[in-house]
C-alpha cells in the first residue's frame, strides 16, 4: 500500500512524516511528494497544513494541477484522504483568516476565528484537550471518548451539515475537532503530536 | 476543557545533556534523545531543549539531536538557544522541531518574529523573555541573561504578541536557579496583559510552585531541576496538580 503525504510548502511537515513512518514501520510505503502522478496512484493521501488558511490555499494553488488532482482523488475516485489542522480547514467553501479565501469546497461551510469571548479565552488554543466523540468514525477505532489530543489553532471549521462532525472539543464553545464524510477524514488536532493515542489514529487511517 | 501543560526542559551543550534527569537506568545519561523519551513516556505534555552550545563550530550538533528526538517522541518539541534568523528557524523545523523559541534575536530585530510567524505560522514561534526586577517593574535581558536592554518586560510582551508570537516563555532571572518558586507577580502581570498563552519558567523547587505558576494565569509551567535531580517525576507532578484541582492530562 502507498500513502502519500502531500508536500506543498505548507510549513513544517516533519512531525507528520515521522509519525506516519513510525506507524508504517516499513510495511506501508510512505511517500512525501507533490508529484501529481504519484498522488493519483496512491491508495491514501494525507493533507497536512500549518500557518494560515490563505497561505495553505495559496500554496496548493501554486502547484499547477494539484487541486484538480486532489479533487479527482477524493470526489471521483473516492479514495481516503486525511486532512490535518489547516488541511482539514481547507475542506470548507471559504475561510476568513487574513482575507476571505476560497477553500476546496468538499464540506460545505466556513472557517472562522474561535470566539474568545472578549479575551476570556487565550488564542491560539494551544495544548491538550479532550475530544467528545459524537459518531462512530473509522479513525476512532479503539479510541476512548474523552481522550486527550494536542491542539494548536485559532480558527475553527463551521460546517453547514453537522452530521459530518465526528467529535468536538470544549474551548469557549464546542469546537469541531474532527470530521468524516464518506472517504474524507479530517482532524483539527494533531494526531502526529498526540502521543500514543494520536499514533493509533494514524494507524486506523492507514488500516482503512 | 483545555489542560495545563507541564514542560520539562533539557539543557543541551554540544549535543549532550548537561542538565537533565540523572536516572541510573539510562544507558547513556548524556543522550538527549533517551532523556526526552523518558519524559514523553512519563506524560510530559511537551519537551523543551535549550541549546547552550557556546562555540559556533558545534552549533550544528543541535540539528542532529532534534532530528533523532523527533523520530522517537510524538509530543510537541520546542527548541531554543542561539536562534538568530528565519533560516535558523527553518532548519530546526525541518529537523523536526514543532516550535522554536527566540530570545536575543527577537529583542534585536522584531522583524524576525514577524517574518517567521508569517512564514511558518504563529503556532511555532515562541518568544523567550528573560526578565529581572528593576525598581518595581521588570527589565528584559538578552544573551542568556548577560546583557541589560532597558526594555520593559510588559511592553515587550505586548509588542511580541502584535508581531505574531504564538506563546511567551517568561523566565524570571531573579528566581531562576533559586528553587524558591516562580516570580508570581511577573507571571500574573504578563498573563493578564496579553491574550496568547504564557509559559512560566524559573525557580521551581517544589510541586506547590507548579500549582502557584498555574494559578498566576500561566497556561503551562516549565521546569528543569526538580525533574533533573529526580526529586519528582513528571507523572508525580501531574498527580499533585490534579489533587489540587488543576486540570492536567493524566
Amino acid at each position: 500500500m502507498n500513502v502519500t503525504i502531500v508536500d506543498y510548502n505548507s510549513g513544517n511537515i516533519s512531525s507528520v512524516i515521522n509519525s506516519f513512518k513510525e506507524v508504517a514501520k516499513g510495511k506501508v510505503h510512505i511517500a512525501i511528494t507533490s508529484d501529481l502522478n504519484k498522488i493519483k496512484s496512491s491508495d491514501k493521501v494525507v493533507l497536512p497544513g500549518q500557518g494560515s488558511f490563505k497561505s495553505c490555499v495559496d500554496a496548493l494553488n501554486n502547484i499547477s494541477g494539484l487541486v484538480q488532482t486532489l479533487n479527482d482523488f477524493v470526489l471521483i475516485n473516492k479514495k481516503p484522504l486525511l486532512g490535518i489542522c489547516v488541511g482539514l480547514q481547507m475542506f470548507a467553501d471559504v475561510g476568513y483568516e487574513e482575507i476571505e479565501t476560497k477553500g476546496l469546497g468538499w464540506i460545505s461551510g466556513k472557517v472562522s476565528k474561535i470566539d474568545n469571548q472578549n479575551g476570556k479565552y487565550k488564542l491560539p488554543h494551544i495544548g491538550w484537550n479532550q475530544i467528545n466523540i459524537l459518531k462512530d468514525s473509522k479513525i476512532f477505532k479503539d479510541i476512548d471518548n474523552n481522550s486527550h489530543m494536542y491542539f494548536v489553532h485559532s480558527y475553527e471549521l463551521v460546517p453547514n451539515d453537522k452530521s459530518v462532525v465526528s467529535s468536538t472539543t470544549d474551548y469557549s464553545t464546542d469546537i469541531v475537532c474532527s470530521v468524516e464524510k464518506e472517504n474524507i477524514f479530517g482532524t483539527q488536532f494533531h494526531p502526529e503530536k498526540s502521543d500514543k493515542i494520536g499514533l493509533k489514529i494514524i494507524e486506523n487511517f492507514i488500516n482503512l | 476543557m483545555l489542560k495545563n501543560r507541564i514542560i520539562p526542559c533539557l539543557d543541551v551543550k554540544n549535543g549532550r545533556v548537561v542538565k537533565g534527569i540523572n536516572f541510573v537506568d539510562l544507558k547513556d545519561a548524556g543522550d538527549p534523545v533517551e532523556q526526552a523519551k523518558v519524559y514523553s513516556d512519563g506524560g510530559a505534555d511537551e519537551i523543551c531543549f535549550l541549546d547552550i552550545t557556546a562555540s559556533n563550530e558545534n552549533r550544528d550538533t543541535i540539528y542532529d539531536v532534534v532530528d533523532k528526538t523527533s523520530k522517537k517522541c510524538f509530543v510537541p518539541l520546542t527548541v531554543g538557544g542561539g536562534v538568530r534568523s528565519v533560516e535558523d528557524i527553518n532548519k530546526l523545523l525541518n529537523c523536526g522541531a514543532d516550535k522554536v523559541s527566540i530570545n536575543t534575536a527577537a529583542v534585536q530585530n522584531a522583524k524576525v518574529v514577524e517574518d517567521s510567524s508569517r512564514k511558518f505560522g504563529s503556532q511555532c514561534i515562541v518568544v523567550a523573555i528573560d526578565a529581572k526586577r528593576n525598581n518595581g517593574s521588570w527589565e528584559i535581558f538578552t544573551h542568556g541573561g548577560r546583557n541589560p536592554t532597558g526594555i520593559n518586560a510588559l511592553e515587550f510582551s505586548s509588542k511580541m504578541e502584535k508581531c505574531g508570537a504564538g506563546e511567551l516563555l517568561v523566565t524570571s532571572m531573579d528566581k531562576d536557579g533559586t528553587q524558591s518558586g516562580y516570580d508570581i507577580d511577573l507571571m500574573k502581570k504578563i498573563s493578564s496583559s496579553v491574550n496568547i498563552p504564557v509559559i512560566a519558567s524559573g525557580g521551581v523547587g517544589t510541586l506547590d510552585h507548579l500549582v502557584d505558576g498555574i494559578k498566576s494565569g500561566a497556561s503551562a509551567v516549565l521546569a528543569a531541576s526538580i525533574f533533573h535531580y529526580g526529586t519528582y517525576s513528571v507523572h508525580e507532578a501531574k498527580q499533585y496538580l490534579a489533587s489540587k484541582h488543576i486540570p492536567v492530562r493524566i
